[in-house]
């Protein structure tokens, strides 16, 4: 949060429904995503107990586990959200594309596209984890034979929900979170955890503006909750005596339609939303980078998937290596969104503006063609006066960049009375005068940031079974057990 | 302290003291600047109640399956004189629990009675400190001093009796998996627990034996994975313990908030109730949803007045001490000429209208 | 913080020894212990308790066994620090800095020709000591050490000692656990309660994997005065606890100039007298950059400047230049403005947040307290580590600036932190901490105006 979201908020107070955080999109939409709603049994770490699911917005599949306690019901479920997962990831990666070789000489390939998932918001990233969690391990031979589908769907769910954790990645999105990059609401972000209110907010139904759309939403009986957890209310009143029902009436019985009318009815108001919300996504300018990060999720995508058939479920928790270099893989991705996000969008940029980061102005003076000869060989070195209304709080020294063009880099000479004195050094070409247009000229907008662009390059990591004795040592292989497959889930 | 208990009961009106329990003894601690919560919650009042009246109903339900959860999950960890509980204990933590013996003292021949509980309990209790004996105590009924009176603890734990030192156990129906529980729950589990340890503490001091024979460590007995066999994992509640004992001592400061109060202000329902509570001042943050009973109302009276702490203690924060949106939107666009004080956040405000109008110049 | 309670430290019985034997005392048991056979030695050093001193010494102790060591600093101005020391007490050790590609030898490294500056391990590979950051460290693949010594060792997160470990066998941890947290820039909590969690500090990790390993801590504080050591000692190291090298006369702090009755005077007379002051200015919410508080910090540091300040300790009695008084803040945007503020007649006095003035020593600081003008405490406000290295920087006096009020926000802060399974708890709490600094605070209070 900053001074300049806190305003939007107060400005949407005043407005009565949201204001835009961001000019452009920062994050990929497919045209068709996998859209999931799920919902799961109160008191339950994750036993589903219905899924809305579909890439389709006028064809949702409903999947239900009519007595949500019984395990070969849930398997069942399973199974049948397996195949619907598995179909979209198989068909939605488009075509490989070869790329130029490695350094190593190694192949290279990328899938055009990759799948998309959307869920309501983080616990449906939560839940998607979970399942992934308790199917993964799962044997499909011996006493607790399941599908064979449901350890491939336990993993596929596991490594979607860890690159949801990957910042810039699209591949698994929360709806809720996705709106909150583009938008500011009149209420607090504990509240705009619910997409109902928080698309009251952004797009509010005819005839209600944001703070009543909020609060129509805030009524289970009328938007009921966007899931995994269910309305209280409901699981006494309607859940419990259908699923009863369903255990005097059994399977095909009409009571099995009453209890998925039911659960149809829980659903379909955030399966709506989750489109409507897809479209206003759809509709904002795609942000410059956008398509660089979808690039990285595809070529994510393609090697998982490539490999998929010779690795192991992955591991309960990270061994030591593995935590070691995801983290530092989380931190690269983080540094780089943050910046490609400035870079992409004026208002985002402003964001850094106001915290002294950068500044923006009109350039007063310039000398394009200005050498340092203090060395051995003179250097182009022009300076650049930039008049701002900015607060800068950047120190004498500092290096910038130019935030319409990063490559164009500069030292901050003096600050003073509203001007800030550039030395530009870099990205103008090899030569001693500048490229043409390299240098901006007086009475042209610019806007100079310290952040960069690049981010830091890969750090190297010990081998698994180099695992450092501070560490604990080589940690055991994991392969998989009988244990792990019976495990309860009860 | 017992300046203040005449006060505190009118203010509650005819109804009887809500009786508190480990939960609400842990609540005290979720916002302690809040006024209004210290005195409804000093006097015993009926918040459920309190906020239905005023048509604020507090959105705690509970759903049915959680609840049958929970007490399936609490039965069979205890049942056959808690045998899972011990292997767990034996097995799971590998401690050396030679003999057992499982006292249930919700039990009590023919008469249900708090005080009689609670001085079973403390006899029991007093005689494993003396002698060692005794392992396990179900549902020890414990006391606590709460703003001058006494309170009953719900008894839903166990002490646990090991090398001398009693542990509270306590079960909860919450999953951990792969040794990983949620955050919130694992958090409030461990603030309950924490009123227990202080409830035994005292109760031991009481009975003149050293308060460190109750330990800071406590387990917490939880399904494993996705299944229903039980784990145990100790929890260190030291951190709870301590802002526990900073917010019970500072309840007494509630004599301080009445001395401000009028003299005939109550609490019952009735056409003044509304007017009641708004005399005494509230601190909502949007936190206060996931626990306060009054959440709903303050947030409405907080949104009425236009605070801009209805939108999240950071955003106040970024306000720089302005109370009012109206007042932070005239600072942004200078229709309002700042007070010294206010000088520096308005400069900020309208820098960052100024910008954010400059970089959606382009769009609208 | 760490979680330092819950460790067993091998028993100090020294309070009836004077503070040098007392001190020398752990540290012969350290170099002893560096022959033990040990993997590992942990030294827990208390601010200005003669961390350096002992790095320098176990390096010359470890050279003279004959052993090839390698020394990992946190920053570049750490390693050339060490530089200066070994170099300068121990011209006969051959010592090879290892730099990234970028890096231009400061002066004081340039100092001593004998050191050789190389950005490959192999050129230094005759070399009896090579230092080095740990990112630098950590772009090697090969090659091995008999010896490491890890200086600042509770800075470096255990992600960083995982990719150089390989590099040593043995190795001697010395840091503060009373400082900051290493930190990461995104949140993720999937390895919390995992003994290996790349988020810990690079002891706790070592030591919950090497239960075993000898424990020691350095007892003494000679950075801090009589008048601050027992405040540090309680608020942050409530259960391990250092004292004072030096006695409650030995330090002063004398003003050339006279005051001129301003409450800024005030203020530095009072911190000149008992080694603190609490500038309080009226309560009131504010932003972090508060105009007036801001320069109040500036303006009391140019004032004892301009005063003329003499310190007369152990060391004898010296001028206190700009070079000696430091200013500190919790934020970047608050070093900023402070800065500006200082104006020319602050030339030379340091401004910085508390994560940059880790393992610094001045004579006397201006700190601007973390939690003025705030309506909310936050966990980055409260971080004990924060408040304990701003209070813990000087060796004369310190002076606080801060709004009225931060005990009441103290008592109204909810405390609803998540807790994570297996997760060791830290002590000591923020909370705590502050109210026991704020405490001790009290009893030196000047109204500002």
């Amino acid at each position: 949060m900053s001074a300049l979201t806190s305003l939007a908020r107060l400005e949407a107070v005043a407005a009565g429904a949201a204001r835009p955080l961001a000019t452009v999109r920062h994050c990929h939409v497919s045209d068709a995503p996998l859209v999931l709603v799920p919902l799961k049994l109160a008191g339950e770490a994750a036993a589903p107990l219905a899924v809305m699911a579909g890439s389709e917005r006028d064809d949702p599949s409903l999947l239900v586990v009519p007595q949500p306690r019984n395990r070969d019901l849930r398997f069942a479920f399973a199974a049948d959200l397996a195949k619907l997962v598995l179909n979209h990831i198989e068909t939605s990666h488009g075509a490989v594309e070869e790329l130029p070789p490695a350094k190593d000489g190694e192949e290279r390939i990328r899938y055009g596209d990759a799948p998309q998932f959307l869920v309501p918001n983080r616990g449906g990233v939560a839940f998607l984890r979970l399942m992934g969690r308790s199917t993964r391990f799962r044997s499909t031979e011996g006493p607790y034979a399941v599908d064979p589908t449901v350890p491939v769907l336990g993993r596929w769910l596991t490594w979607f929900a860890d690159r949801h954790d990957h910042p810039g990645s699209s591949l698994l999105g929360a709806m809720t979170e996705l709106l909150r990059l583009h938008w500011a609401t009149g209420q607090s972000s504990l509240e705009d955890g619910n997409l109902a209110a928080l698309m009251g907010w952004i797009a509010p139904p005819d005839g209600l503006d944001g703070p009543a759309a909020a609060a129509r939403a805030e009524d289970p009986v009328i938007c009921p909750p966007a899931g995994p957890a269910t309305d209280p209310t409901f699981d006494n009143e309607v859940l419990a005596p259908a699923v009863a029902a369903y255990d005097r009436s059994g399977p095909g019985s009409r009571a099995e339609e009453r209890l998925r009318a039911a659960l149809a009815g829980q659903l379909t108001p955030t399966w709506d939303l989750m489109w409507q919300a897809a479209d206003l996504l759809r509709a904002l300018p795609e942000g410059a980078s956008v398509p660089g990060r979808w690039e990285r999720d595809r070529d994510a995508f393609t090697y998982y998937h490539q490999t998929f058939g010779e690795a192991y479920p992955q591991a309960r928790r990270d061994p030591p290596v593995r935590a070691a270099r995801r983290l530092h893989d989380l931190e690269r991705a983080q540094d780089a969104y943050d910046a490609q996000r400035a870079f992409d969008d004026p208002l985002v940029m402003a964001e850094h503006r106001l915290a002294g980061q950068a500044f923006g102005g009109v350039v007063t003076e310039c000398d394009p063609t200005r050498l340092d000869e203090t060395g051995k060989r003179p250097k182009l070195r022009p300076h650049l006066r930039v008049e701002t209304q900015d607060p800068v709080r950047l120190d004498p020294g500092a290096t910038v960049c130019n935030a319409a063009r990063p490559a164009l880099k500069g030292r901050i000479m003096e600050i003073e009375d509203g001007t800030v004195l550039l030395e530009l050094t870099g990205g103008m070409g090899r030569k001693l005068t500048p490229e043409p247009g390299a240098v901006p000229q007086p009475g042209d907008r610019v806007c100079f940031t310290s952040l960069t662009d690049g981010s830091f390059g890969a750090a190297k990591f010990p081998d698994r079974e180099d695992t450092p004795w501070t560490h604990g040592g080589p940690p055991e292989e994991y392969v998989p057990t009988g244990e792990d497959a019976k495990e309860d889930w009860s | 302290m017992t300046d203040t208990a005449p006060d505190l009961d009118r203010l509650r009106g005819a109804a009887p003291p809500r009786n508190h329990d480990a939960r609400t003894i842990a609540a005290l601690t979720s916002n302690p600047g809040c006024a209004r919560r210290g005195v409804m919650d000093a006097a015993g009042v009926d918040k459920d109640a309190v906020a239905q009246e005023l048509g604020f109903p507090a959105p705690f339900g509970q759903s049915q399956f959680a609840i049958t959860r929970g007490n399936a999950f609490e039965a069979q960890v205890k049942a056959d004189g808690c045998a899972e509980l011990l292997t767990l204990l034996r097995d799971g933590l590998g401690l050396d629990v030679p003999e057992v013996a499982y006292d249930d003292l919700e039990l009590v021949a023919g008469n249900e009675g708090r005080e009689l509980r609670h001085s079973r309990t403390r006899r029991l209790l007093a005689r494993a400190l003396e002698t060692g004996e005794g392992t396990l105590f179900d549902h020890p009924l414990l006391r606590l001093e709460i703003a001058g009176r006494p309170a009953y603890l719900e008894p839903d734990v166990i002490a646990f009796q090991l090398a001398g030192r009693l542990h509270v156990i306590e079960i909860k129906s919450f999953a951990v998996v792969d040794g990983q529980a949620e955050p919130e729950q694992v958090a409030a589990a461990a603030r309950q627990s924490a009123v227990y340890v202080l409830a035994l503490r005292r109760l031991v001091t009481e009975l003149g034996h050293d308060p460190g024979r109750v330990s800071h460590e406590v387990f917490l007995v939880c399904p494993e994975n996705f299944s229903n066999r039980p784990s145990a994992t100790p929890l260190d509640v030291r951190p709870q313990l301590a802002v526990l004992e900073r917010q019970l001592t500072r309840l007494t400061r509630v004599d301080a908030i009445l001395a401000e109060l009028p003299g005939d202000l109550t609490f019952e329902p009735g056409e003044a109730l509304g007017a009641s509570v708004r005399a005494v001042e509230a601190r909502y943050a949007p936190e206060c949803m996931a626990g306060c009973e009054m959440a709903l109302f303050c947030r409405d009276e907080a949104r009425a007045c236009g605070e801009t702490g209805a939108l999240g203690r950071s955003v106040r924060d970024d306000l720089g001490g302005v109370d009012t949106i109206g007042t932070a939107l005239a600072l942004a666009d200078a229709s309002l000429t700042p007070s010294d004080d206010l000088a520096e956040t308005a400069a900020q405000l309208q820098a960052a209208a100024r910008l954010r109008a400059e970089a959606l110049q382009g769009v609208a | 913080m760490t979680e330092h309670a819950t460790r067993h430290l091998a028993p100090v019985q020294a309070d009836e020894l004077n503070p040098s034997e007392a001190a020398a005392r752990v540290v012969d048991d350290v170099l002893a212990d560096l022959g033990g056979g040990h993997r590992g030695v942990v030294v827990d050093s208390p601010p200005g308790a003669g961390k350096s001193t002992l790095v320098v010494r176990a390096a010359a102790h470890l050279a003279a066994a004959g052993e090839r060591l390698m020394i990992v600093a946190q920053t570049n101005e750490q390693v050339d620090d060490l530089i200066e020391r070994i170099a300068g007490r121990h011209p006969g050790i051959t010592l090879g800095r290892l730099s990234a590609s970028g890096y231009v030898p400061s002066e004081r490294v340039l100092a001593y020709p004998a050191v050789r500056v190389a950005q490959k391990a192999g050129d230094l590979a005759e070399h009896t000591v090579v230092i080095a950051t740990a990112a630098k460290w950590a772009t090697l693949s090969e090659g091995s050490w008999p010896w490491a010594i890890v200086d600042e060792a509770y800075q470096m997160r255990s992600d960083m000692l995982l990719r150089i470990a390989g590099r040593f066998e043995r190795a001697l941890f010395v840091g503060d656990p009373g400082q900051l947290d290493p930190f990461s820039t995104v949140e993720v909590e999937r390895w919390a309660g995992l003994t290996w969690d790349p988020m810990r500090s690079a002891v706790s990790v070592l030591l919950a994997h090497n239960p075993g390993l000898p424990v020691h801590r350095l007892p003494v504080s000679w950075r801090l005065p009589a008048s601050a050591a027992p405040v540090v000692s309680e608020a942050f190291y409530p259960f391990t606890g250092f004292r004072a090298g030096t006695g409650p006369g030995d330090r002063r702090l004398e003003y050339g100039a006279r005051g001129m009755g301003t409450t800024y005077d005030r203020a530095l007379e009072e911190a000149a007298a008992t080694g603190w002051a609490l500038y309080e200015l009226p309560a009131r919410h504010t932003l972090r950059t508060d105009a007036e508080a801001v320069r109040a910090t500036a303006a009391l540091a140019v004032r004892l400047l301009q005063r003329g300040p003499v310190a007369h300790s152990e060391l004898g009695s010296r001028p206190v230049d700009a070079a000696r008084i430091a200013i500190g803040a919790a934020h970047r945007d608050q070093v900023t403005a402070i800065r500006a503020a200082l104006g020319p007649h602050g030339d030379g006095i340091t401004v910085d947040t508390a994560n940059r003035l880790q393992g610094r020593e001045y004579d006397a600081t201006v700190v601007l307290h973390p939690l003025s003008g705030r309506r909310d405490a936050t966990a980055f406000h409260l971080e004990s580590g924060r408040l304990c290295v701003l209070a813990s920087r000087h060796r004369h006096a310190c002076v606080v600036v801060a709004r009225a009020g931060i005990p009441e926000l103290l008592d109204a802060h909810p405390s609803a932190e998540p807790v994570h399974l297996g997760v060791p708890v830290k002590f000591p709490d923020g909370w705590e901490a502050n109210q026991s600094v704020l405490a001790h605070l009290a009893g030196h209070r000047v109204p500002g105006d």
